[in-house]
């Protein structure tokens, strides 16, 4: 089952929603500045609708089952946020209104700012940062600038463990560093020994995930902030997998200077098939002046006793991110969960995603291989092969579960685990679609023996089988080619 | 609890499961100290409670929808069709992630496929990515993708001063770690010929921006070839407004390396500033050097056709710190958004609507040159949006549509934050929002505000 | 596996061999079957310098890049250029028609002998793979 794509259903000559007819009277056009032909689809408004609704159905989604991607956090995203981002208030807000104009904006801002510094014990926050990525990005060039304004320049390294994400090597690049990789030991936990000897006055920091993406909680976490602080270096955290922390244990209070929190992870909005994400980075104190701007920041009150709020840009920024404030439509979502979990709420996201890991964890750990045998925090990782079936690998048991309707975990990562499947349940599971999945897994783990075959073909019954991205590769086509 | 569906019964047997006695039990590898802080955020709210608060909150900002708005400067006040919106509240859409398993994620893969098929239709470019976070770090990514082109080997750019400030910020912050020259800008009044005169053999591209800040549309002839020599095969990246791209010559059917710039105006709201969505296109031959998402045809073994994404070997997740950059997300709802907006106008609705920004401006300008002491000073073509030399500072003209005329109007944007140079000049944005209503009682607010003027100044403090 | 015995090797699975006056430089059977299908193959430009374990090009599939050291120090005096549209041949000749690049070598006598002789290479993928 496909669908054609919208310019093979276009017909010349076919209007789609019309544009109001002019009202003034028409300017010469610059002849020689025109375009002679302007290749888009010509669909109706119906053609539209129909198509792109067929696509949406050829998705898989929250709304429609579990999705236990590790390290994505796909919890529900709450239908009230969506209510909220839309109001009219919100959405028709231009960015460089006066801001005595957008004074509900900047009150949310300024309240979200309070809120995760709260929630994580930062003393300052940006909201810039447009996804995880651009927080760490964000979160680098704050620590790189601090040493530079310091007069302390030979600091070129960051440590970076080798189970973190790419994106953590790639920030490093980008900002002109250099990565050094710590191993991790036989508990999943980095290296300490290993740390040890590199730690040095050329170290710019450390970026830590915590939990780690093996998603166990770094056991020695204060005793290496200690030694990268006992370097001159900063302790960068990412963000990542916060779910298993939020309410429990405030990131700043273990010694971490500088973290960028996943507002699509952590705080409910939705993905959005890749984005719109937005990544807010908080700092210690030492930091807040290095923050990029401009900030929601209260300067007064009213005569009546209202606050006044306004955007300022720190003295020492590292400058802008992104044109504007932020993403401020995922801000709205973000700040309206908060505001309904409160501290009881938060802390019990936390309890109940590491919960629900451990559970799914205990119903399938007699089967699947676990090469980190700890108490898990809000994901776990096993191993997708068995001794009793050669030949399967995690990408035949991650496409097998297409077939029984519900979404694989992340496969092939942390790289330290061969063959990893990452399972991250989420807190809104209930114990119902756990016991389902666990099912669902350890069916395929009988059939990976008996009829490995079903799993090699897999899946059967998805709108497409599995596509011969090697060919696509060798030959890429990336945009619809015009018959002219 | 909100959205945590347990019953006590589930989690006494899911512990029991487990082996542990209670849920803290499973945070005990967490130190002690620092376990369970209290954190004193307000109340949880219900529902109903946090609608009410947030409906004030909403209601304590002017819609700029609501009000006649000549304010641009990068964010545009545009109609959207109802079906843009409609598609993207569609969960199947909004609560997907990242389309890693292309077997269940036909639908956001191929709305990026045709993403990318319209933006090089557009741009007149050979290949796009599926977007970046917006149009300041799409210009910061061409800037990384020309450095990429020669292996980090040039370490010179040249940036016009007519582009964004922001644009010309972000790029800044972005490459602060990179040790790069970058010059153009250093001198705000530079003209465009000047601006190209110091592309040289160490230049790793050029970056304009058309139409520019000010609204004008650049003359892109010729101009890629110019680079190109002078600059010993440096690369021009062009910013640009997608509307415009209805009506004018796309920047690909000159040599230009690079096209991107802001995609908001193609069906987004103004938001307060995001989320907007980056577009991104470039050349075939530089196919390896583009960061972000990539989605291509690809057949299954019925041979069906579908669509997965590929050549992933240049991002993050593989190449870690050899990536092309460190994004990992697209703009997907954003980008769906402007395919949706794209799709339901198609070839003639874009060139209608360029076509009403076009001739709504250009009355705009007309009308406004005829009072005495305003006078619109662009000497280039201009597309919507357009400079007005003011008798008094902006910010209290500005104040004067707000407050002191019968009508709320929001007017434009105060160049003398930017340019020193262009103090008392206003950047006037004018799309097919603007009724002719507006746009003469615009005329008519910036009449009185002139009369205000004559007669010794304004009353409002 | 296919271990040419012409060939001299690099403990990361590039080889070298002499031929028509200039040397050969590739990646081993080992190599290609442990990328699986190679899609992309990045190389130099004729003329560049390269040093003995510099990095002078990398290899892809859909879901690896490997860079590519020089097992020897010369010019690049050729390349090949049929791998831009037939990357596969890495995956079905190794050690013929899928050749990387010549050069011509500037430090022959020094470098060949550090280089692993075909037994030596045979005894570091056994190795390697008995890890695995």
């Amino acid at each position: 089952m496909t669908e054609p794509l919208i310019y093979e259903l276009s017909v010349p000559g076919r209007e789609g929603v019309k544009p109001p007819q002019l009202d003034v009277p028409p300017a010469e056009l610059p002849a020689e500045l025109l375009r002679d032909d302007l290749p888009l689809p010509e669909v109706s408004e119906i053609d539209t609708v129909r198509h792109f609704v067929r696509l949406s159905q050829l998705n898989y989604a929250i709304d429609k089952g579990m999705y236990p991607l590790g390290s994505c956090t796909m919890k529900y995203n709450p239908k009230v946020n969506e209510v909220a981002a839309r109001m009219p208030g919100f959405l028709g807000a231009h960015p460089l209104q006066n801001p005595e104009t957008v004074q509900g904006a900047l009150y949310l801002m300024y309240h979200l700012q309070e809120a995760l510094k709260t929630i994580t014990g930062f003393a300052g926050v940006t909201l810039q940062p447009a996804a995880g990525a651009h927080g760490e990005l964000t979160g680098v060039l704050i620590m790189r600038k601090y040493h530079l304004d310091r007069g302390d320049t030979k600091r070129d390294i960051i440590l970076v463990p080798d189970s973190a994400h790419g994106t953590n090597p790639a920030t490093t690049s980008m900002s002109g560093l250099n990565v050094v990789e710590i191993p991790s030991d036989e508990r999943g936990n980095v290296d300490i020994e290993a740390l040890k000897t590199q730690v040095c006055d050329r170290v710019v920091g450390i970026m830590i995930t915590n939990p780690n993406t093996l998603g166990l909680f770094e056991e020695q976490i204060e005793e290496v902030t200690q030694l990268i602080h006992g370097c001159g270096g900063l302790v960068y955290g990412d963000g990542a997998n916060l779910n298993a922390l939020v309410g429990v244990m405030r990131p700043a209070d273990v010694g971490i200077d500088v973290m960028h929190f996943n507002l699509h992870k952590t705080f409910s909005t939705p993905h959005g098939g890749g984005g719109p994400g937005s990544g807010p980075v908080g700092v210690a104190e030492h930091l807040v002046e290095f923050l990029p701007g401009p900030i929601a920041t209260l300067v007064g009150a009213t005569d009546e006793g209202y606050p006044v709020f306004d955007l300022h840009k720190p003295e020492k920024s590292i400058g802008r991110l992104k044109a504007f404030w932020g993403h401020f439509g995922v801000l709205v979502r973000a700040y309206t969960y908060i505001r309904m979990l409160g501290d009881a709420g938060l802390r019990g996201v936390a309890e109940h995603a590491v919960l629900n890991a451990n559970y799914l964890l205990s119903r399938v750990r007699d089967v699947y291989p676990l090469p980190y045998d700890r108490i898990c925090k809000h994901e776990f990782v096993v191993e997708g092969k068995f001794e009793n079936a050669p030949g399967i690998r995690a990408l035949d048991i991650a496409k097998r579960l297409i077939d029984y309707g519900v979404h694989p975990p992340t496969n092939y990562f942390p790289l330290i685990v061969h063959e990893a499947l990452m399972i991250e349940p989420t807190e809104t599971e209930s114990k119902r679609s756990l016991d389902a999945y666990a099912e669902i897994l350890l069916k395929i783990a009988a059939e990976a023996q008996a009829e490995p075959e079903l799993l090699h073909g897999a899946p059967h019954n998805s709108p497409v089988r599995r596509l011969d991205e090697v060919t696509a590769a060798r030959n890429p086509v990336l945009r619809y080619e015009h018959e002219f | 609890m909100v959205y945590v569906p347990h019953t006590d019964d589930e989690r006494r047997a899911m512990l029991a499961s487990i082996g542990v006695d209670r849920i803290e039990d499973l945070f005990s590898d967490i130190p002690q100290e620092h376990r369970y802080p209290e954190l004193g955020l307000p109340p949880a709210a219900s529902e109903l409670e946090i609608l009410q608060e947030l409906r004030d909150l909403a209601a304590a900002n002017l819609n700029a929808y609501e009000v006649p708005t000549f304010l641009g400067a990068g964010a545009y006040r545009h109609w959207a069709p109802s079906v843009v919106d409609y598609i993207i509240s569609r969960g199947e859409f909004a609560t997907a992630y990242t389309p890693y398993q292309p077997e269940i994620s036909q639908g956001t893969l191929q709305a990026i496929f045709e993403y990318q098929s319209m933006i090089c239709d557009l741009t007149g470019m050979e290949v796009s990515n599926a977007s970046h976070y917006d149009g300041a770090t799409a210009a910061a990514e061409a800037v990384i993708q020309a450095l990429n082109v020669f292996r980090m080997k040039r370490r010179k750019v040249v940036i016009a001063p007519t582009v964004h400030p922001q644009y010309r910020e972000v790029v800044r912050t972005y490459t602060q770690g990179m040790g790069l020259e970058i010059v153009g800008d250093d001198d705000l009044t530079r003209s465009l010929e000047e601006v190209v005169a110091l592309v040289d053999k160490e230049t790793a591209c050029l970056i304009l921006q058309s139409p520019n800040f000010f609204g004008e549309i650049e003359l892109l002839e010729g101009l890629g070839g110019l680079v190109h020599e002078m600059g010993n095969g440096a690369l021009l990246a062009v910013a640009t407004n997608p509307i415009s791209l209805g009506l004018l010559n796309p920047p690909g059917a000159f040599d230009v390396d690079i096209v991107m710039g802001e995609g908001q105006p193609l069906g987004l709201g103004l938001n307060f500033g995001g989320p907007y969505l980056g577009f991104y296109a470039c050349r075939k031959k530089h196919l390896r050097q583009i960061a972000g998402r990539l989605v291509g045809e690809a057949h299954d073994v019925e041979g069906q056709r579908g669509y997965a994404l590929t050549l992933t070997t240049r991002e993050q997740h593989i190449r870690r710190e050899r990536a092309t950059s460190n994004i990992c997300t697209n703009q997907g709802l954003m980008m769906l958004a402007a395919t949706v907006y794209l799709s339901v106008l198609g070839k003639q609705g874009l060139r209608k609507i360029a076509e009403l920004n076009y001739h709504k401006a250009h009355y705009a300008a007309q009308e406004i040159d005829t009072l005495d002491t305003f006078s619109v000073v662009n000497t280039k073509p201009f597309f919507n949006e357009f400079v007005v030399r003011c008798p008094a500072p902006v910010e209290e003209i500005n104040d004067f549509l707000l407050s002191d005329y019968p009508i709320e109007i929001i007017g434009g944007y105060d160049l003398g934050r930017d340019y020193p140079h262009l103090q008392n000049h206003m950047l006037v944005a004018v799309t097919e929002m603007n009724s002719r209503e507006e746009i003469d009682d615009f005329v008519s607010a910036l009449a009185e505000d002139e009369a205000h003027e004559v007669i010794g100044g304004h009353t409002h403090d | 596996m296919i271990i040419d015995e012409n060939a001299r090797y690099m403990e990361s699975h590039e080889w070298a061999r002499p031929g028509d006056g200039v040397y050969f430089i590739g990646v081993t059977d080992y190599a290609q079957s442990t990328l699986s299908d190679v899609v992309y193959v990045e190389l130099p430009e004729i003329g560049d310098r390269i040093e003995k374990d510099e990095q002078f090009g990398v290899i892809e599939s859909v879901k690896a890049a490997a860079d590519i050291f020089s097992p020897l120090s010369g010019e690049v005096v050729a390349i090949n250029e049929r791998l831009e549209d037939e990357p596969e041949l890495v995956n079905a000749s190794p050690f013929e028609d899928g050749w990387l690049i010549q050069i011509k070598p500037t430090q022959l006598e020094d470098e060949w002998d550090t280089l692993l002789s075909p037994l030596e290479y045979k005894e570091v993928v056994e190795a390697e793979e008995a890890s695995h």
